[in-house]
């Protein structure tokens, strides 16, 4: 049970941002750049929540963005955006966000089991403001639990 | 005792939901089963379901999907926060 790998390319730190689907955006170019999708993901994740609303924003500030398995998916990944200033995605109780989370998967059932474990750091509570106010892409892996720099790379 | 977790999609969110939900079955303990579901799929899967869970995001349209089956809709705000999760599955369940 591991999570998608998450390289320092995958990271962005205190990112400035208008809105929430510049915010997506970020998201979308890391998962580019880690070589997990192409670029038309990230319209996906940003027409995921025009259709179904701002459900993504799944705890207090923070937003897991993501969309269906694809042919831009080219394999399972994960981002990490923070933002340098919060922005409102339009959730009645969990705004604004501060933290997105993107996630590409290549097929449904494969990913059940790394969601788990990216459960389990958001368990704590605190998590969140941690990783909002975290400086490095080392800080944000252990948050997040990787054990190590091993584990980080592509 | 089925419980269904259903998001827009049926992975992601509802997964990490379905997660939580056990945790806070095992703290109260209960024992059911807990699937994960997209909205597409739900008036499939919620037809033997007691209890779908899901965000107040989407209920309305788990509402519309669902038609009629007796299953109540719970709504969580925080995917993460257990006891949430636990004191509505009580809540529903008992």
């Amino acid at each position: 049970m591991t999570l998608p790998p998450l390289p320092d390319e995958a990271i962005v730190i205190k990112a400035h941002v208008d809105d929430w689907r510049a915010a997506v955006r970020e998201a979308g170019r890391a998962l580019v750049r880690s070589g997990s999708t192409r670029s038309e993901y990230a319209d996906r994740m940003i027409a995921v929540i025009e259709e179904f609303g701002a459900y993504v924003v799944i705890a207090p500030g923070l937003a897991l963005a993501h969309a269906r398995p694809g042919p831009d998916v080219r394999r399972e990944g994960l981002a990490v955006v923070t933002l340098a200033e919060p922005v409102p995605f339009g959730h009645p109780h969990n705004d604004p966000v501060r933290v997105v989370v993107g996630l590409a998967v290549s097929n449904a059932e494969e990913h059940v089991a790394s969601v788990a474990r990216l459960a389990n750091a958001f368990n704590d509570s605190g998590v969140v403001g941690r990783m909002a106010r975290a400086e490095t892409a080392d800080e944000l892996r252990a948050l997040l639990g990787f054990d190590g720099t091993a584990e980080a790379g592509a | 005792m089925k419980i269904i977790a259903v998001c827009g999609l049926g992975i992601g969110t509802s997964a990490i939901l379905k997660v939580n939900a056990e945790r806070a079955l095992d703290r109260l303990g209960l024992t059911a089963d807990v699937d994960a579901s997209d909205l597409a799929g739900i008036a499939t899967a919620a037809a033997d379901a007691q209890v779908i869970l899901t965000s107040s995001e989407l209920a309305d349209a788990v509402r519309a999907a669902i038609g009629r089956s007796f299953a109540e809709i719970v709504e969580v705000s925080n995917y993460f926060d257990v006891e949430e999760i636990g004191a509505k599955l009580e809540i529903s369940l008992g």
